[in-house]
């Protein structure tokens, strides 16, 4: 199946992003760009913003100042209908975010539905082949709460497929996983990398940044310090801060 | 003396005293005459079918329609207590704090005849079914938005996340994703709201209602005292109580499985 979309813009823009919480200024001027079919993995310690950058490309987090354009389209305009544009970005959530009251189905379905106002008969036939995709198609009649959390994130993958978005944000996707269920979830990444999916991955899952990344980005403090190449900025990296960090998760 | 039997006089003594006030209460009391005024067998089986038929009806009518309309008026309240506008979560809060804060009764006498007499011309229709009802709604609901409130609070902040990143609207969202899981959560306590209303119908005496309008208590109270006889208290309160206990061992049950979901 094709995930890619005929369009001219970059799927994201981003120019001189600013964020603050209150009196916390946690993106300070970030200038970022995403090209089509690109995978893009966002590393850095807790705190330097990594996620609220992620969180800004969907307007969870309201920009305090700066650009952030979607396929061209400013979502910081207020005219701009958000809700629109939030179907073409699919999200993926530490937590999974799965919804607890209804089956993986109804899950799969309830957006297509309500959003994209396709009928049950066709949400149902883009649920079905989008579970396969992530190889859960005997869970399609389970509630959430039975399914491990490995599960559970492919699961919240697959609803997000199903809306055919033109970009996928992973926000720390495996950080809430077992070990042994992080595998998985990975693997389903890496398929939808392979297919030509845009992505942009806030991970620590550095094996992952050096085999599926077309560019790493290490940020610290609200600032982009420094990207490149997974190769050379995980493997070689310039900037002293670059190095602690890396040092310190010891990068196998 | 030892600990243990102090401890073992103390309990003795206790319930010694227990068997002194029976004893006196069973020596002193006149049985024939309790029997007569709250037993009276006649007195209670000439009260069928109509204790049921018209005044447990009138009862489950009125705590039916007034749960309903205090219900989403609640709803409306809450989302307005959890609105960004301002003016909103005021007025919301103004709304919550006198309704809670004043006897139910005081609200349904203004309803019915404070209403008329600022609005002349104007006047709840439907008599006490409509007053009463109208009344105790706005009571309930404010009780109940903050047991709504609190349920769409409950729900963790995730959900609301996921769906608008769907690209649900808020209102969508709301609808399909938060305020389904909230009611999963405030059953057990919404249940009880309603064995409150069951009981504050028996406010509605203040209404002045017709034969064929009256609710339990007021039901009871006249044939007592046209009768001069304490039995159709007891029959109604056994009435109440064959409606009330049943659910509010339904909430018992209901909470416990809610703990044990979690």
């Amino acid at each position: 199946m094709s995930i890619q979309r005929d369009e001219t813009a970059p799927p994201i823009q981003i120019r001189d992003l600013h964020k603050y919480f209150g009196e916390l200024e946690v993106l300070r001027g970030i200038d970022f760009e995403v090209k089509h079919g690109e995978v893009v993995c966002l590393i850095g310690p807790s705190g330097s913003g990594k996620s609220t950058l992620l969180r800004c490309v969907n307007k969870l987090e309201e920009p305090t100042a700066g650009k952030v354009l979607i396929e061209g389209i400013d979502i910081t305009d207020p005219e701009t209908d958000v809700d629109a544009v939030r179907t073409r970005i699919g999200m993926v959530f530490q937590q999974f975010n799965l919804f607890p009251h209804l089956t993986v189905l109804r899950n799969l379905r309830i957006a297509q539905r309500r959003v994209l106002g396709r009928d049950t008969a066709e949400a149902t036939r883009v649920a079905e082949e989008m579970l396969a995709r992530v190889g859960l198609s005997e869970k399609i009649d389970e509630h959430p709460s039975r399914l491990s959390g490995g599960q559970q994130q492919r699961v919240a993958i697959a609803r997000a497929l199903c809306m055919n978005p033109d970009m996928m944000l992973f926000d720390e996707p495996t950080s809430a996983l077992d070990p042994e269920l992080i595998g998985e979830v990975l693997d389903v990444m890496r398929e939808l990398a392979e297919a030509g999916m845009t992505m942009v991955v806030v991970t620590h899952e550095m094996t992952f940044a050096l085999q599926v990344a077309d560019r790493v980005i290490f940020m610290d403090g609200g600032v982009i310090v420094e990207e490149g190449p997974p190769e050379q900025l995980l493997r070689n990296p310039t900037h002293e801060r670059t190095q602690r960090f890396l040092r310190a998760i010891e990068i196998e | 003396m030892k600990r243990s039997t102090r401890q073992k006089v103390i309990r003795y003594s206790l319930y010694g005293v227990l068997v002194l006030v029976v004893a006196i209460f069973a020596i002193f009391a006149d049985w024939e005459r309790i029997g007569r005024s709250f037993f009276n067998v006649e007195i209670a089986v000439d009260m069928f079918p109509e204790v049921l038929t018209v005044a447990a009806r009138n009862t489950i009518t009125y705590t039916a329609l007034a749960f309903i309309f205090g219900l989403v008026l609640a709803l409306v309240l809450a989302l307005m207590k959890l609105s960004s506008i301002k003016a909103y979560r005021w007025l919301a809060i103004v709304y919550i704090e006198l309704f809670r804060g004043l006897p139910a009764l005081v609200t349904i006498i203004f309803v019915a005849f404070a209403i008329p007499i600022a609005f002349p011309g104007v006047s709840i229709p439907g008599g006490a079914l409509g007053q009463g009802t109208i009344g105790l709604g706005i009571v309930a609901a404010a009780y109940m938005s903050e047991t709504i409130r609190a349920g769409i609070e409950a729900v963790p902040r995730g959900q609301m996340e996921a769906a608008r990143s769907l690209g649900m609207s808020w209102g969508k969202a709301m609808t399909y994703i938060i305020l389904p899981q909230a009611f999963r959560i405030i059953i057990p306590p919404l249940t009880n709201e309603l064995v409150l209303l069951i009981k504050d119908t028996s406010l509605f005496f203040v209404l002045g209602t017709t034969p064929a309008t009256k609710e339990l208590t007021k039901f009871g109270r006249d044939l007592m005292n046209s009768k001069f006889n304490g039995t159709p208290l007891i029959v109604i309160a056994l009435v109440y109580l064959a409606i009330t206990l049943p659910l509010t061992y339904l909430v018992a049950r209901l909470e416990k499985r809610t703990a044990a979901a979690r």
